[in-house]
């Protein structure tokens, strides 16, 4: 057995209570654009706005937390739906900081937009620190998004055949109402009753942002802490995006798919055989 | 607090009365003690006497029926109940509503009822000289001297009951019927809100009787005691005049129309409104004013939010009415004649623990208005509008969320007088007012907090200045 000199193993003792200090350091801190969040500024910020629900521990069973449906956010378990980073990584502080603005339709979390950035990126810096996670692993590298391709009825009526194929209906409903065979049984990770979204419901938002390119985001990293799954393994960029503007469709507000769409139907309607586990075809 | 004020515009219509003016707003509330109604009208400090007496009385917005429907502690909506902070105005901006598809009442448990009660038991003293008493008590021809009267003793505030929530997503709606200590209620607000009309959170309608939206709240801020309990520049009137008791601090009946940005830093409301300082009979002032504000908040990195606003109020007010016997007959008022509030304030912060909130008015009203003179007539000799500026500066040192530290110093200056002639500095007030609120529980369901106050009010009365203080001790709880 070689023995390690008494210089070497004081150099690498060193070391690791430097990256361990480091690691530590980093995630008593959050980084958002040119802004740093200080955790110690966030506990205070914590006990203000979050604690009600999310607990003083984080764990999600705050006081009000008996009352809500769905539960609170368990930080503790360094799950996050909403994030830039494929499933199973940590989001990025970015992440964090865009839910806590925008807030989790049909959820009790509001938009946090009226903070000061400032404040949400200490509470990010905060909230960093009840999972172990953070302190040991980096967050993921962020998906790319492609742009996002014109939209056409082809593209639209592909994206219908993508949705019948991922089985996404068992969940979200044939016609997307959150009423699909699968749905009453469905539980987060914390076994906890969940409901698929209901596209038509007619929301502006979705659970992860209003745009697009967040509804391609949910289903190319999937909500983790969630059943809704990550697709990047089984979907091309040009499917996903097919799949984005049909789920568009789905909902009964005047956006340019649903308008494509209603024309198309009109005319070709009887074409469509519906979604289902009997459908064959178109 | 309106009715009780209503009387003076036909009393004392056409008449230059030297009763300097009070903060109405804690007067019209308050308890007035038996010696002190004796006193009614005898001493030009007696208003202020009156006011000092007045136990605190708090039409303030603090709603823990919201934070049970949304399971959010007082302390997300509020800098210290019931001031709001950035956040609780973005909520109070919607229409009472997160804006998370949740809103409506189909989403609450059938349970569930939006009312918050409001009182606050206290102990409270209050001082007053230059009062004016016989020389011996109950005999009228002993001729008079000015004393110091002091009291004290516990006490009661005035009641209020809100009722608050939606209607239906984006229709919400405010019903608070408001007591004084002695349980004679009043409608302090009632008001539905149309919110984000055609998608467009620019448009936001509101029709009934509100707050006037003042940046610096006085129905959400943070002192409750006699002296202290509101701001003498929201309800300030002139030297001898009685014609105009329009207080920009007294709720309106309109209807306003308001909007805001995403986050609400950008604001606007524009109302017109029965020009009747809210009184719900129409029949007082054929006349509607005009309330405009704006007001622009800027995220100031670790310095928090900020935020500066303008104002201005126009209004009109009747000079004369019809008369049958010589007495006044509502609704008949003519001859109106204007008057105009317009100003600056702001809530600054210095971090998260330090607020600053600055405020400065002038005001105007005409010279009929300012002699109590009919317009039919020519005005007395002498005759000129009464202008004047009011400021304070109110600073807060929030050292949790469950401890606050408060301050205030408010001046009135008379710039010009009714009355060529008169002191320039008569009914010039200068008011200094320190308190603490402890706020032993900080949760979703109640809300519960120890407040203590001393304030004082120094009245130019154009010979000795008159002085009043305050010191009350209270349990404020909302539940």
């Amino acid at each position: 057995m070689r023995h390690q000199s008494p210089v070497a193993a004081l150099v690498t003792a060193a070391a690791v209570l430097l990256l361990a200090g480091a690691t530590s350091a980093a995630a008593q801190e959050s980084h958002i654009g040119n802004l740093t969040g200080h955790a110690a500024s966030g506990k205070k910020l914590y006990r203000r706005y979050c604690v009600g629900c999310h607990g003083p521990d984080g764990d999600g069973n705050g006081e009000n937390a008996q009352w809500i449906d769905p539960k609170p956010r368990d930080f503790t378990a360094g799950l996050f739906k909403c994030r830039s980073t494929p499933t199973g990584s940590l989001p990025t502080d970015q992440d964090l900081f865009n839910a806590m603005s925008r807030g989790f339709v049909t959820t009790n979390m509001p938009m946090w937009l009226p903070l000061a950035a400032q404040n949400r990126a200490d509470l990010v810096a905060y909230i960093k620190t009840f999972s172990p996670r953070f302190a040991t692993e980096k967050p993921g590298t962020p998906i790319t998004i492609p742009p996002e391709p014109a939209v056409t009825i082809d593209g639209i009526l592909r994206g219908r055949a993508t949705f019948q194929k991922l089985e996404c209906w068992k969940c979200h409903g044939p016609t997307g109402h959150g009423d699909g065979p699968s749905a009453s049984t469905l539980t987060d990770s914390k076994d906890n009753p969940i409901l698929p979204y209901n596209f038509a419901a007619g929301l502006p938002r979705f659970m992860c942002g209003a745009t697009n390119q967040d509804v391609y985001r949910d289903f190319m990293t999937g909500l983790d802490g969630s059943p809704m799954p990550s697709f990047a393994d089984q979907l091309q960029p040009a499917e996903a995006w097919d799949l984005v503007h049909f789920l568009r469709t789905l909902q009964p507000l005047d956006t340019p798919e649903a308008l494509i769409w209603r024309q198309w139907v009109a005319t070709h309607g009887s074409e469509l055989k519906p979604i289902g586990p009997d459908n064959g075809g178109k | 607090m309106v009715r009780r004020f209503a009387f003076l515009r036909f009393s004392l219509l056409g008449f230059f009365i030297l009763a300097l003016a009070a903060p109405r707003a804690a007067a019209a509330s308050g308890s007035t003690g038996g010696f002190a109604v004796a006193a009614r009208g005898t001493s030009a400090a007696y208003a202020n006497y009156e006011a000092a007496y007045a136990a605190a009385a708090h039409t303030n917005a603090a709603i823990p029926a919201f934070a049970r429907k949304y399971g959010l502690a007082c302390s997300a909506c509020h800098t210290a109940w019931p001031e709001l902070n950035a956040f609780g105005q973005a909520f109070r901006d919607r229409g009472y509503q997160l804006g998370n598809e949740k809103d409506s009442p189909i989403w609450q448990n059938p349970s569930y009822f939006p009312l918050t009660a409001r009182m606050t038991p206290q102990w409270h003293r209050e001082s007053a000289n230059q009062q004016t008493v016989d020389v011996v008590p109950g005999d009228t021809a002993s001729g008079t001297v000015q004393r110091t009267l002091t009291e004290s003793g516990f006490d009661l505030s005035g009641m209020d009951l809100w009722m608050a929530g939606t209607l239906y997503k984006n229709i919400s709606f405010v019903l608070l019927p408001s007591s004084d200590e002695n349980a004679q209620w009043h409608f302090e607000a009632a008001f539905v809100r149309f919110d984000n009309i055609a998608n467009n959170e620019w448009l936001n309608f509101k029709f009934g009787k509100f707050e006037l939206d003042n940046l610096i709240s006085e129905k959400r801020f943070l002192f409750l005691s006699g002296n202290g309990g509101s701001y003498l520049s929201y309800h300030y009137v002139p030297p001898g005049e009685a014609s105009n008791d329009f207080g920009i601090g007294d709720n309106q009946i309109g209807m306003e129309l308001s909007g805001h940005s995403e986050n609400s830093y950008t604001r606007y409301g524009l109302a017109i409104l029965s020009g009747t300082d809210g009184n719900p009979d129409i029949g007082e002032a054929p006349s509607y004013d005009a309330d405009l504000t704006l007001s622009q908040a800027w995220d100031a990195g670790a310095l928090g939010v900020q935020r500066l606003g303008l104002f201005a109020y126009l209004g009109q007010r009747p000079t004369y009415y019809e008369t049958s016997g010589g007495a006044a007959i509502p609704g008949t008022g003519a001859g109106n004649k204007g008057f105009y509030r317009v100003g600056l304030a702001g809530d600054f912060f210095l971090g998260n623990n330090l607020e600053f909130m600055p405020f400065f008015m002038h005001a105007y009203d005409n010279a009929y208005l300012g002699t109590n003179t009919p317009s039919n007539v020519a005005l007395p000799a002498g005759a000129q509008a009464p202008t004047w500026n009011g400021a304070f500066l109110e600073s807060h040192y929030y050292v949790n969320p469950q401890l606050v530290f408060l301050g205030r110093y408010e001046a009135i200056r008379m710039s010009q007088q009714a009355v060529s002639g008169t002191p320039s500095d008569l009914g010039n007030q200068d008011a200094l007012s320190l308190g603490a609120r402890w706020y032993p529980i900080m949760f979703s369901r109640a809300g519960l907090a120890w407040d203590g106050e001393w304030s004082i009010v120094k009245t130019n009365t154009g010979g000795p200045a008159a002085w009043s203080n305050s010191v009350m001790i209270a349990l404020d709880f909302d539940f």
